[in-house]
């Protein structure tokens, strides 16, 4: 526990409780998301009665597990107090540099098993690269994090927009063969990335909650202050949280290419903003100190169900189909107001 | 909005004093004999605007090779506000004598070019028209009709005139509308034909796998797909292959993207039998047509419609450009 005064009455949410207490506040949190997700469902059932069946859930959640993913090490990121508007860009650049690299390393290592795994690796340390500029320049550079990621979203996009001459980048068959697996195959009957996409989940509430620096996160969110008297090495701890979210960018976009096998200037667009959705969806709170692993994941899962409900169902002109989720998103951000 | 752009740039251009007087003067004060010909194009988005862009850069290399003293310029834009500024750019710091401009949008466009074109400047409209033709003196456009019009006609010959077809529709777009609406045309004309829903995937790759998973999760029976657009049709094939469905007997894509023409003259995937051209080298065209003309001093016929066409395995040959990035 860090030794910071409990006298700031917003930056005593999350340490003035133990651990258990801060779990039993993250799921109390999640109610408001939980509830708007069982509506939905039921609604979803009752217009078509396919939503149901196994297949349709998996599809979706499979959809979620890149946004979800990307979302679990941005809700770490919104709550230390920052933001990061990069991330769909972040996620289209390493797409298209791992099938680059990919493409040219497979004759090189001979074994095309050996190009994709390399591939694999490449894209988490690039999204931790990327993360360590983004830290150093929020917080040795002393610029604001929504300008920083402002800016290398532009950038990002057009590296990739470079790289591919605005086409797409696409990786070769035989390799697209062995890699496919990662993201088509199923352990236990549920799709890999739905097994990722929980792991990072549970391994991301263990880190919010039941370590030292998810709570100096929490901290530093909640008041950073505070937090430099209490001798928290507040610009580390930043610069992890950024690289933390750019390894969840690296796992999602690892996950993502053997699906279509494919990067374009249109792969990602507006992820980061379905990534915040789910965060605050989630019963986070934007401007940071505290918030929920568990309402995220539960947010992003909403976010999918809306748009899966909208093509199986042909009731809503499809012209609608945004101001649908524009609906639910206020209605469930609605049902858990009074936590600011 | 625009009104507000140009007071803005007003703004800035008074401070720059009598050198941009002169340049306001327009083209009158370029030497007569030289065409400088301005290209405002979207820039590289997606597969179809990468090649839009490529063909572009192509048209400008290959005619200042072959007229020296022609000036070629080519802008991308990202939207349309980023757009009317760059055609207010090319006016007064380029000079151009010439615009030949793929409209980002219709309705935004029409008043900025309305006013290029008030300046004594010869304007070329590509593929997007304006919502007030007398902005332009020209027309050059990609066959939107025929675009929705020949997959119709080979979706419904392919299913002998009985069967389920979905559709996946672009961005809510004019140019969208008349292609939809052409196909719906021809589907009327056969009423075995059900087209059981038509959702927007956005001309994005992944959008496509998504709505395909969920028409496959909600239609048990699919005979054709209309992916109207190449890019979109990689989603569909993915999603099809994910979910091991046989009843799909074609998926019917758009616009002669490379890869897909590859696998129509190689016949690797036998859902694949058909395209239909609307090939971006139509801005290559517009381009090489306007300036040669310009520099004849002639104008160009009012309208000029690229024809699209069925694209088969036996002609595939001809719209195959390995070099273009689409």
């Amino acid at each position: 526990m860090p030794q910071v005064p409990a006298d700031n009455p917003a930056a005593s949410t999350a340490r003035a409780h133990s651990s258990a207490a801060a779990a039993w506040w993250g799921r109390l949190h999640g109610f408001g998301p939980v509830l708007g997700l069982l509506l939905l469902c039921i609604a979803g059932t009752l217009l078509n009665g396919n939503f149901a069946t196994y297949d349709n859930v998996m599809n979706v959640l499979t959809r979620t597990a890149f946004i979800g993913i990307i979302a679990v090490g941005m809700c770490f990121v919104i709550i230390s107090g920052g933001i990061d508007l990069s991330v769909g860009s972040m996620a289209a650049l390493i797409a298209g540099s791992v099938i680059l690299f990919m493409n040219a390393m497979a004759p090189v290592l001979g074994s095309p098993i050996a190009a994709v795994a390399a591939g694999m690796l490449l894209a988490v340390a690039l999204g931790a690269v990327f993360g360590l500029v983004h830290g150093l320049l929020i917080t040795k550079g002393r610029i604001e994090p929504f300008i920083v990621t402002l800016g290398t979203l532009g950038i990002f996009r057009a590296y990739l927009t470079y790289f591919s001459n605005g086409g797409a980048i696409t990786l070769e068959n035989e390799l697209s063969d062995i890699y496919s697996p990662v993201y088509y195959a199923n352990l236990l009957g549920v799709p890999i990335p739905v097994w990722v996409f929980l792991l990072v989940a549970v391994l991301g509430a263990v880190i919010l909650n039941r370590t030292a620096y998810g709570r100096y996160v929490q901290a530093i969110g909640s008041n950073e202050q505070v937090a430099l008297y209490a001798a928290v090495d507040v610009h580390r701890i930043k610069i992890l949280t950024y690289m933390l979210l750019g390894v969840c960018v690296g796992i999602a976009t690892l996950l993502y290419v053997p699906r279509l096998g494919s990067a374009s200037p249109t792969t990602g667009l507006l992820w980061e903003l379905e990534a915040i959705a789910a965060v605050i969806v989630g019963g986070t709170v934007l401007k940071g100190g505290a918030g929920s692993i568990a309402g995220t994941v539960v947010g992003a899962i909403l976010l999918s169900v809306i748009s899966n409900i909208l093509n199986l169902t042909s009731i809503i002109s499809v012209y609608l189909n945004a101001a649908v989720q524009g609906f639910v998103i206020i209605a469930v951000a609605f049902m858990q107001r009074g936590r600011r | 909005m625009n009104s507000k752009l140009t007071f803005t740039r007003r703004l800035a251009l008074s401070a720059m004093g009598a050198a941009v007087a002169l340049a306001l003067a327009g083209p009158a004060m370029a030497q007569a004999n030289k065409v400088v010909v301005g290209v405002a194009i979207p820039s590289a988005t997606h597969s179809f605007t990468a090649g839009i862009v490529y063909w572009a850069n192509q048209a400008k290399a290959d005619l200042e090779k072959a007229h020296p003293g022609l000036q070629v310029i080519v802008k991308t834009a990202g939207g349309a506000p980023e757009q009317a500024n760059q055609l207010q750019d090319l006016v007064t710091v380029n000079k151009i004598t010439t615009l030949v401009i793929f409209p980002f949008e219709s309705a935004a466009l029409t008043k900025p070019v309305a006013q290029v074109k008030a300046r004594g400047i010869y304007v070329t409209v590509v593929d997007r028209g304006l919502t007030d033709t007398s902005a332009q003196d020209a027309y050059v456009a990609g066959d939107n009709t025929a675009f929705g019009k020949i997959p119709g006609e080979y979706i419904a010959k392919a299913l002998n005139g009985k069967g389920n077809v979905v559709a996946l529709r672009g961005i809510a777009t004019t140019l969208d509308n008349e292609r939809m609406d052409a196909f719906n045309a021809v589907l009327k004309q056969h009423p075995g034909i059900k087209l059981l829903d038509a959702k927007y995937a956005n001309w994005n790759r992944d959008d496509a796998f998504k709505v395909m998973q969920d028409y496959l999760t909600r239609f048990p029976q699919i005979d054709a797909v209309w992916a109207a657009d190449d890019d979109m049709a990689v989603g569909v094939l993915k999603a099809i292959e994910q979910a091991r469905r046989k009843d799909i007997k074609l998926v019917f894509g758009g616009a002669g993207a490379k890869g897909m023409i590859k696998t129509l003259i190689d016949g690797s995937n036998p859902l694949i039998q058909a395209n239909v051209s609307y090939s971006p080298k139509f801005i290559y065209d517009s381009i090489k047509l306007t300036a040669e003309a310009r520099l004849k001093g002639e104008k160009l016929p009012p309208t000029t419609i690229i024809p699209s066409v069925l694209i088969t395995k036996d002609n595939a040959k001809s719209f195959y450009f390995p070099d273009s990035p689409f």
